[in-house]
């Protein structure tokens, strides 16, 4: 059952073969089981989890079920919940009950669907590998020696591990795609504005941006089909018709245009990794797809370019955390700028005060022409890479990760080794276009691990629906995305 | 050494919108603290601005009064800087490109001493959209600083001049106009004791008749005119003073103590912040089109500068009688009814400038709170149109109608102030003061001009004021014959 995807959990449900309430409390055993090791989950109420669980099975009692009603999901921890802990993985927010909820929460009450709890991050969305998440790190289900990625590695490891049915994510350079590429998921950071940002805390709020992370491309349609919509809250947000994700998914193959941009098979991709990104290509040569050679000339601006844009937009997005209203304030201060100083010095982590100072540097007078403006003009100089190669095929197609999931304290001290995690998954961030990362095999490391490895696949604005059918159609095919974890049982269980 | 002063003025208007210019929380004034901060008030982890649409609006109408470009396509900033009431740690506000460019006002400048009223042209250099900040409360509560951000997030348009005025005079007239112009067209309520509309004034000095500007201090937040005034003056001696002692003036932001009448540094330009001001990427460009403007532009009510020409044309008003009474939109609309009430329209300028001006002055009324309706004053003027009295019972009535004491024919009756107009009754009073002034008759007959007026004052004062002195005046010619 904890293996089903969305659909037959739904028709199960719908027939009555199981209650939400039991699929409920199936996953909640499984967390009280795995999750004090892997350390997915930041939040857990088991009595609103179950209130909700409940409140599903008397809508499909009375016949107005969803497609969606009564399944477990995890949300992200950056989602504000009404009256849930709501941290974004920071000692800044870590007594944080927020009083309102996200438009993406609102969704999915709309929905019916369960809330299992709020999944750990790295603190404030910054980082890969979960490592600087307050609230510690979360192990990879595939290996505990290993990160699962980040920043949204909570809902990673709660999906491989079957912690929950599925999860929300967000991504601002890579967040959905890297962990899902780790932990062996299929994720969709969707295009710049087709979910509302609305409760969604910020990073980078020029790309920042919610998506499905699941274990099929089916299972991430139906959570686009929630997630998805206008809302008047977000001025960012689209004003487009509400589409449905599943419609092409059966769609043939044939005749598919696959772009391959020779930069992201260059120098210091792994090669496990690039062996398996090719197997997959020749997969989809086999469903039809036609396979172009295309360039994205400026892909490796794209790190030092979004290392200007995103801290400098965080450093005043985190201004708010100032000790005066809510969230962690100094005990002991003698003014007011020393409140300041202290209560941020103490609640923020040494990531989030390296963007801070690197944020607030690229905007100070006399540096903001040379650093903000220029980084301004190369992110265009990115979007028309893309447009141009748009021109010539319907999806691009490469690796989403440069490696398999790294050890635990591998690259903590090395920020830059970190950064370029993201690599291959940022440049879709600065244009706003829709990407995705979908299980394509596993690349076996030195240490004998066999690791899951990622294919990403990025489609033309407002293309998710011609993605889903091109993850759909490989995930007929193959069965990489079915595998899971063996996970070792816990010392003290039976 | 003859020294120039030079003034330019930034005015924070708040716009009459009833909810704040980035969340739907009210704008009301005087609620008990944070009953009007909501979560994007509060500035909560998640949430978004969302623009005001009525807000632009404003904008859209501040920038055809003024004449000025309207920027098809401008952006909001942040401005970052850290302060309690400042929420999100940001004040979102335009930078490089606000919603209104160049415009211009025309002020009255009114006579002072030995020198005349005239007009200036002063130059808008831009108007821009922001948000308020909140407010901090000290001693509400023993020993802790508090926090109200009902204000945090109300819309305010930055208005800014050019350095174009050259006195205190000038600037509180430029001050006066624009505080007339923002409520004329609906778009501020003038409230000055809330801070509804408050200046910051841009003071320097230099030699006359040098070109480079001198280093300006910039006096904060003066919410009376009579205030302004002083300040300035005060200002601009100092500086006068503190140059002419050998010192040099420093760039500073100087706070104005009524209480002393005087200016004094609040900080230093030095310790300002550096507000890395970038386009806030929460926010869209402002694009507004020309349809936006035209569907503005036809809503707007006549302008000050179209009603005074059409003062001028239609009534026939000098152009400083049509500017005096277009200076106020509530003066201007006392004054069009009274004329449609059927009063002739100079005597209705003469009154309303005059007497209703200078009562009103007196008891610190406005004239929308005026005792003596523009009907009211209307019946009166027709009343000295057709000799029903003259125009000093006509002061008398008015003032019983200020005090309440009945509409104007009753008023007449009541004192007896009729108007003797009856050709016979005239003359008897004539022959009367002919008869008993033989002197004066033989003087006028000598060529002694001021003879007559005598006369005339005599049969008046025989009528006891009554008698039409027109009419007097014409039997009084025929009767000596001149």
């Amino acid at each position: 059952m904890i293996n089903s995807s969305l659909k037959t959990l739904g028709q199960m449900l719908a027939k009555k073969e199981v209650s939400s309430v039991e699929l409920t409390q199936a996953f909640l055993n499984r967390i009280d089981t795995f999750n004090p090791e892997i350390n997915a989950y930041i939040a857990l109420d088991q009595q609103k989890t179950l209130a909700q669980a409940q409140a599903a099975d008397a809508i499909i009692a009375a016949g107005n079920a969803g497609p969606l009603t009564g399944i477990p999901i995890a949300q992200k921890d950056i989602f504000c919940a009404s009256g849930w802990k709501t941290t974004c993985g920071s000692k800044m927010l870590a007594n944080f009950v927020a009083p309102y909820d996200a438009q993406v929460v609102t969704q999915f009450d709309a929905a019916g669907a369960v809330n299992l709890g709020k999944t750990n991050m790295d603190e404030f969305a910054m980082g890969s590998s979960n490592e600087t998440s307050y609230f510690g790190g979360v192990k990879n289900p595939w290996d505990f020696t290993r990160v699962p990625g980040g920043s949204s590695g909570g809902s990673a490891a709660a999906v491989a591990a079957r912690l929950c049915a599925a999860a929300t994510g967000t991504d601002t350079g890579g967040s959905i795609r890297q962990p899902a590429s780790l932990c062996g998921l299929t994720g969709l950071k969707p295009t710049y504005g087709v979910v509302s940002r609305y409760g969604m805390i910020a990073f980078a709020s020029s790309l920042d941006q919610a998506g499905p992370m699941a274990k099929s491309a089916e299972d991430c349609a139906l959570m686009m089909n929630v997630m998805a919509g206008f809302d008047e809250r977000d001025s960012t947000s689209l004003n487009r018709e509400k589409e449905d994700y599943m419609r092409d998914l059966n769609k043939p193959l044939q005749g598919l245009r696959v772009g391959l941009p020779k930069e992201f098979f260059a120098e210091g991709l792994d090669a496990g990794v690039g062996a398996v990104i090719e197997a997959a290509i020749a997969e989809y040569k086999k469903l039809g797809a036609e396979i172009v050679e295309i360039s994205l000339p400026n892909t490796g601006l794209s790190i030092p370019v979004y290392y200007v844009l995103a801290p400098a937009e965080a450093s005043s997005n985190l201004s708010r955390y100032d000790g005066v209203r809510y969230g962690h304030r100094a005990a002991e201060y003698t003014d007011l700028m020393d409140m300041y100083c202290k209560s941020r010095a103490e609640g923020f982590g040494a990531e989030v005060k390296r963007r801070i100072l690197i944020g607030t540097y690229v905007l100070s007078a006399g540096y903001y022409d040379a650093y903000y403006l220029k980084a301004q003009q190369i992110r265009r100089l990115i979007a028309q890479d893309f447009e141009e190669a748009f021109k010539h095929c319907d999806v691009i197609m490469g690796p989403a990760a440069p490696s398999t999931a790294f050890k635990a304290g591998e690259k903590v001290d090395d920020p830059v080794a970190m950064y370029l995690q993201d690599i291959y998954t940022i440049s879709t961030n600065l244009a706003g276009l829709p990407g995705m990362s979908i299980p394509a095999g596993f690349s076996t490391g030195s240490d004998g691990k066999a690791l899951p490895v990622g294919l990403q696949i990025i489609g033309n604005y407002f293309d998710e629906a011609r993605m889903l059918n091109v993850a759909h159609q490989y995930q007929q095919v193959t069965d990489w995305h079915a595998r899971m974890p063996d996970l070792p049982t816990p010392q003290g269980t039976k | 050494m003859e020294w120039e002063v030079v003034i330019g003025l930034e005015t924070h208007t708040q716009l009459q919108t009833k909810t704040k210019i980035f969340s739907g929380a009210s704008t009301a004034f005087g609620s008990e603290p944070n009953t009007q901060a909501c979560e994007v008030s509060i500035a909560l982890p998640g949430v978004l601005p969302v623009l005001n649409k009525e807000a632009v609006n404003c904008a859209i109408k501040f920038g055809l009064a003024v004449n000025a470009e309207i920027t098809p396509r401008s952006v909001f900033a942040r401005k970052n800087y850290f302060y309690p009431d400042l929420p999100k740690g940001y004040q979102i506000s335009q930078y490089e490109l606000p919603v209104v460019g160049k415009g211009a006002v025309t002020i009255q400048v009114p006579a002072a001493g030995k020198n005349p009223a005239y007009e200036k042209v002063v130059n808008i250099t831009r108007a821009h959209l922001e948000e308020d900040a909140g407010k901090s409360v000290h001693g509400a509560v023993e020993g802790m600083s508090g926090i109200d951000l009902n204000r945090a997030g109300t819309p305010l348009l930055e208005i800014v001049t050019e350095p174009d005025m050259r006195s205190a005079a000038e600037a509180v007239a430029y001050a006066k106009k624009l505080h007339e112009l923002v409520q004329w067209i609906g778009i501020c309520d003038g409230n000055m004791q809330e801070g509804s509309f408050r200046c910051d004034v841009n003071v320097s000095v230099r030699p006359k008749g040098t070109d480079k500007l001198g280093t300006r201090r910039e006096i904060k937040n003066l919410n009376s005119f009579k205030f302004m005034q002083q300040a300035i003056e005060f200002e601009t001696r100092w500086q006068i003073e503190t140059l002419e002692d050998g010192g040099t003036i420093q760039q500073a932001t100087v706070l104005f103590n009524p209480d002393t009448g005087e200016t004094r540094a609040m900080r230093s330009k030095e310790e300002a912040n550096d507000y890395r001001y970038f386009p806030d990427p929460d926010l869209l460009p402002l694009e507004i089109t020309e349809a936006d403007k035209a569907r503005v532009r036809a809503a707007m009510p006549e302008l000050p500068e179209a009603m005074k020409a059409r003062f001028e044309s239609e009534y026939g008003l000098t152009a400083y009688d049509a500017a005096t009474l277009t200076a106020s939109r509530d003066v201007a609309n006392y004054f069009v009814a009274t004329v449609k009430a059927g009063a002739d329209a100079k005597p209705a300028a003469n009154w309303v400038m005059g007497a209703v001006s200078a009562k009103l002055n007196a008891e610190e009324k406005a004239i929308t709170a005026s005792p003596v309706s523009a009907v009211q004053l209307a019946s009166l003027l027709k009343r000295i149109a057709d000799n029903t009295i003259s125009n000093n019972a006509a002061k008398q009535v008015f003032e019983a109608m200020w005090d309440g004491e009945g509409e104007v024919d009753a008023i007449i009756d009541a004192k007896g102030l009729k108007q003797v107009s009856d050709a016979g009754a005239i003359e008897a009073i004539i022959d009367e003061v002919l008869a008993a002034n033989a002197a004066m008759v033989e003087e006028f007959k000598a060529g002694k001009e001021k003879a007559f007026n005598a006369l005339v004052g005599q049969a008046m004062k025989a009528s006891k004021g009554k008698a039409n002195p027109a009419q007097v005046n014409e039997m009084l010619k025929k009767k000596l014959g001149a």
